[in-house]
């Protein structure tokens, strides 16, 4: 989990006006993220987002993934993973132990993106990695019918799951997943509030495997 | 759920309506109560939000308006707006449209919104104006 790296942070730039806000995809609630929560201690806004709101206004489709906004409220990096590699598929799946050569290129994505967030802190606008306008838009995902389609269904699912009715939920969830199944938001999340362990279960590795050579994290091109 | 209730999810919020009435696919509506949850008010000159009107198509107006009821799943399907619905339940899911979302995405303006923290304090993103933010998402599963 990343609080304690976007706490650690936030102490060393504060002063710079550097502000994390940790939003926190749980359609479980406060119940769900609290201990995470607590145990970071964070002194930043961490904020229970019960309907992936963000999620659909940032067009989030993992997590972590961080969008990095200036002081004007502009994107200047639009929703990319934060800081983290594929590197977690090659895990021992029995210990969860990983090789060393895939856990040294994690830790050096999660350094390169915090020197990057370092740089922007610093250097603003003049930043190489504060994005153009035009960059920023051309690394989004145009949002399609079938997008909204789905942000639709998952709402519906939300809404029905949080008034005990699961299995009616279940339905739309699974329709949600159809209109976009490169979220692994919904996937895990609808795991999630069928079984709390399903959303790291034989499910989920059995998607991850039908990735085969396709990225889970796509990987930043200069960060 | 009363069995006359009604439940309409559109943007952030859920509600419960009282007035609504469905005819096969669409869904009525009275005016008031459409302002309420979706910011589109009846005028003159069609459904107005802030400074935008969108008419009435012409020819179509009995499918739209009927007396003080309106009809939110024509206005939904004129925005481009997806519609998705649970009879069992009763419950109506009203999406934004992709075009709506794509000229908000590419504006580049960091879209506000209002969550609460674990202690329910609510912090809305633009109280923030002025910070370098990362937007950060995670989850406990």
């Amino acid at each position: 989990m990343d609080l304690p790296v976007w706490q650690a942070l936030f102490q060393e730039m504060k002063e710079q006006g550097f502000l994390p806000i940790a939003v926190a995809f749980d359609s479980a609630g406060v119940s769900a993220a609290k201990p995470w929560i607590d145990a970071a201690n964070p002194t930043y806004p961490c904020l229970i987002d019960q309907k992936h709101l963000v999620a659909e206004l940032y067009d989030m489709v993992n997590v972590p993934t961080a969008v990095w906004i200036d002081e004007q409220e502009r994107i200047v990096r639009p929703s990319e993973p934060a800081g983290v590699t594929d590197a977690f598929r090659t895990m021992d799946r029995t210990n969860f132990s990983m090789p060393p050569d895939a856990l040294g290129e994690l830790m050096a994505k999660r350094q390169s993106y915090q020197d990057g967030l370092r740089d922007w802190v610093t250097n603003g606008a003049k930043s190489k990695f504060a994005l153009s306008p035009a960059e920023v838009i051309r690394r989004m995902h145009t949002p399609s019918d079938d997008h909204v389609r789905a942000a639709a269904n998952f709402r519906l699912g939300e809404y029905l799951a949080e008034r005990g009715e699961a299995k009616s939920a279940q339905q739309y969830f699974a329709e949600a997943k159809r209109l976009r199944p490169e979220s692994w938001n919904y996937k895990r999340q609808a795991w999630a509030l069928e079984d709390p362990l399903k959303a790291g279960g034989p499910e989920f590795w059995a998607s991850v495997d039908a990735l085969g050579a396709g990225k889970y994290y796509p990987p930043i091109e200069d960060l | 759920m009363a069995s006359n209730q009604l439940t309409v999810i559109y943007g952030e919020r859920a509600s419960a309506l009282k007035s609504a009435e469905i005819r096969g696919e669409q869904l009525w509506i009275d005016t008031d109560e459409i302002s309420a949850i979706s910011g589109w008010v009846k005028k003159p000159e069609g459904f107005c939000k802030g400074n935008i009107c969108v008419p009435v198509p012409t020819g179509r107006e009995t499918q739209f308006v009927a007396g003080r009821r309106a009809n939110l799943a024509a206005l939904a399907q004129l925005l481009g707006q997806p519609i998705v619905k649970d009879d069992e339940h009763r419950v109506w899911s009203i999406g934004e449209s992709a075009t709506e979302r794509k000229r908000a995405l590419t504006s580049l303006e960091a879209p506000d919104f209002e969550l609460p923290d674990v202690n329910g304090r609510m912090h809305r993103r633009s109280e923030y104006r002025g910070k370098k933010v990362l937007l950060a998402s995670w989850a406990s599963w």
